[in-house]
């Protein structure tokens, strides 16, 4: 029985990340991110997967030391931690992806002060178990993830015609350059959160009259 | 009233008990760790990433002098032009105040310009660019940008626009580089701006200005001096 619920639990840590408390969607954090960088699909990959690393290496290390840490250094602490993986991940996109590193520019560095990853050391990494803090950790990060493509793929096909680089229509297309201007950003994520927010509506809506039609 | 806050105190002095030493020594063993990682990675990364850019520098050479099989580094020193040796196993970290040129060289080992870089502040940010020179005909013949964060569709068109890039072909840079609009361009001297991206495009022309300003009569002498005479093109 504690077996099942154990597992219904991780999945639950999991999955919530990715729907019910998406980071950009739910709790609209990882602003500065989600509308600086989602210029293209490639870059807002780039992005969601650096987070990511940071966000699992990070989690780890701060539910393993959840014991150690005083309580009154905390965030020192995990903001050291946190750093410590970005500044790795900043070298090695360098060594290994420059045109990458080129275009992310200092959004990498300030993946540091990015809330979604603070607030889930602060949250949960350090009051769970590694394995669960794993598992949210992955679920936040698939969701953040998620949230980057779909503000940066529709940001790419209309404001530069193209998909991951690839164009998708031909000549005659005219880019609609706002899109991937700054302004483009706002449009699109205000575009995509009342979207979430009609949908998270009407089926609370819906619950309630079945209720009521039940009663 | 009075028990809950008796209540609260002692959880209150609970949690002031760790002295500020072991704070300090929990902090200190954190950033410590932190400092070993971040070494391991910057020793192993640190080659490649400066090897990226010797390539991002060469292939660019390469791009704004055609026909180009070798280079040398030339440094500035007392007003002259001095061949500097790089050990591309061994690269030293520039000075910032060392200014640097090189001389692109065909397969017959023969001059056929110079690679200049040059930045001026663009629309938005720096735009860092390197260009060719032909130091006998006084033209530019090659134009890159390295490093540039103009508006993309806009400003990015003078490294995406392929009629922008024509201007390059073989620029006279004497009296002066002159800006001028679309399909106006009559004299050697003059550049056609972008429509719509003119912030940009006089950038370019003031960057191409400037840094010529700098080099020009040091290239004169160094090419008086070393007798050399630019291969023509095939």
């Amino acid at each position: 029985m504690s077996d099942i619920e154990n597992k219904s639990q991780a999945a639950q840590e999991f999955l919530k990340g990715l729907w019910k408390e998406n980071p950009v969607f739910i709790s609209v954090l990882g602003m500065c991110p989600a509308l600086a960088v989602t210029n293209t699909a490639i870059n807002s990959l780039a992005m969601g997967l650096a987070t990511t690393f940071v966000l699992l290496c990070s989690s780890i290390l701060v539910s393993l030391l959840k014991s150690i840490i005083p309580k009154q250094v905390r965030i020192t602490a995990y903001i050291i931690i946190i750093a410590t993986f970005v500044t790795v991940v900043d070298f090695s996109l360098a060594a290994f992806l420059p045109a990458i590193h080129k275009e992310l520019g200092a959004f990498i560095a300030l993946i540091v002060v990015n809330c979604l990853i603070l607030g889930r050391q602060e949250a949960f990494a350090s009051k769970n178990s590694v394995g669960l803090s794993i598992l949210d950790a992955l679920g936040m990060s698939v969701g953040f993830t998620f949230a980057m493509l779909c503000i940066g793929m529709p940001r790419e096909i209309l404001g530069s015609g193209s998909l991951f680089n690839i164009p998708l229509f031909g000549e005659s297309f005219e880019p609609w350059v706002v899109m991937i201007l700054p302004p483009g950003g706002f449009f699109m994520l205000g575009f995509l959160l009342l979207g979430f927010n009609w949908y998270a509506q009407r089926k609370k809506e819906r619950e309630l009259t079945k209720q009521t039609q039940k009663v | 009233m009075s028990e809950g806050e008796e209540n609260i105190t002692p959880e209150i002095v609970e949690e002031k008990e760790p002295s500020s030493l072991k704070l300090i020594l929990a902090l200190g063993i954190a950033g410590l760790i932190s400092g070993i990682i971040l070494v391991g990675t910057y020793i192993y990364t640190d080659p490649l990433i400066k090897a990226n850019k010797a390539a991002a520098t060469q292939s660019a050479i390469f791009k704004v002098l055609e026909g180009c099989e070798s280079f040398t580094t030339l440094v500035l020193e007392n007003d002259k032009l001095v061949e500097k040796i790089v050990d591309p196993n061994k690269e030293e970290k520039n000075d910032k105040d060392e200014l640097i040129i090189y001389a692109g060289y065909n397969a017959n080992k023969e001059l056929i310009g110079f690679a200049i870089p040059g930045s001026e502040p663009g629309f938005q940010d720096i735009i860092g660019t390197i260009f060719g020179y032909d130091g006998t005909k006084k033209v530019i013949i090659g134009f890159e940008v390295l490093e540039s964060k103009e508006t993309p569709g806009l400003g990015d068109k003078i490294f995406k626009d392929a009629d922008f890039q024509t201007n390059f072909a073989a620029l006279a840079i004497e009296p002066e580089i002159i800006p001028v609009k679309k399909g106006e361009k009559q004299n050697p001297n003059e550049v056609e701006t972008i429509a719509g991206a003119t912030i940009s495009s006089k950038a370019v022309v003031r960057l191409l200005n400037k840094t010529m300003a700098v080099w020009q009569k040091t290239i004169d002498d160094y090419i008086k001096e070393n007798d050399l005479t630019v291969a023509e093109k095939q």
